[in-house]
């Protein structure tokens, strides 16, 4: 799951949790049954679980661009830290 | 979010947290509730009415009650527990309660109700200063929610007096 899948996954869920328990509650409160609010939460528990807990291609549409690798190889990074140990070297 | 179990317990906990606070609103929501519970009780006969050997008085009655507490019951009403208590004063103790009879409402449609019986607990005083003694019956009652807070309440009956001589 990609960086913009996990934020949209995470939002998902708070908003599918939150709305099923409020058509819960009002459902329950109406109809006087605690027992309907409970089954339609615990339905709606189930239903997020499924859409938000697998890794759907939903949540894989904005993929990482790597840098080239050959890109990379153009322009290469000084290497301070290889001379760090040698002077240590030198030192002992 | 990045793993199928980070995203499992998210999911979890966020389930279980609004869940509380369902229950919380559930508990809530029995205070917009105004009971007017009703209760007449009857004594029809005084069966019997003696001094024990060891000097108590003992009485046995046969009562006839009779109440609706239908409203009483929510959508968060797991059942009610009433009691009937014989409620009378004494010089040595301001109040003393004999529970004469109780019982469990499971439900709203046995919340009215009515039966014939006799006191299923014994009615002893400590001592002997039931000869002529007004006292009350009181209907007490617990509500048990299914998530919440206890209520209870009570209906004072008075009244009813004891016959001046045993029997």
């Amino acid at each position: 799951m990609d960086w913009q899948g996990q934020k949209l996954a995470e939002h998902l869920m708070q908003l599918l949790l939150a709305c099923f328990a409020v058509v819960a509650f009002i459902t329950g409160y109406v109809l006087g049954s605690f027992q309907m609010m409970i089954l339609i939460y615990a339905a709606g528990v189930v239903l997020t679980s499924l859409l938000i807990v697998p890794n759907w291609p939903f949540f894989n549409r904005h993929s990482l661009n790597w840098l080239d690798p050959s890109e990379a190889e153009k322009h290469p990074k000084p290497h301070p830290a290889i001379s760090g140990p040698k002077k240590n070297t030198t030192k002992k | 979010m990045h793993s199928f179990g980070y995203r499992a317990n998210a999911l979890l906990t966020f389930a279980i947290t609004i869940l509380a606070l369902m229950c919380a609103m559930a508990s809530v929501s029995d205070n917009f509730n105004s009971p007017s519970p009703t209760s007449q009780v009857q004594v029809l006969n005084i069966n019997w009415f003696q001094k024990k050997p060891d000097g108590d008085d003992e009485v046995s009655l046969t009562l006839n009650i009779s109440a609706n507490l239908e409203s009483l019951f929510t959508w968060n009403t797991k059942q009610v527990f009433v009691f009937l208590a014989a409620e009378y004063e004494t010089p040595k103790n301001a109040l003393n309660q004999v529970s004469l009879w109780d019982g469990i409402i499971p439900s709203k449609e046995h919340s009215k109700y009515w039966i014939h019986t006799t006191n299923k607990y014994r009615f002893i005083d400590q001592g002997s200063n039931l000869r002529g003694k007004n006292f009350n019956l009181t209907l007490h009652w617990h509500v048990m929610p299914k998530t919440g807070k206890m209520f209870s309440d009570k209906i004072v009956m008075s009244g009813f007096r004891l016959p001046e001589s045993y029997r």
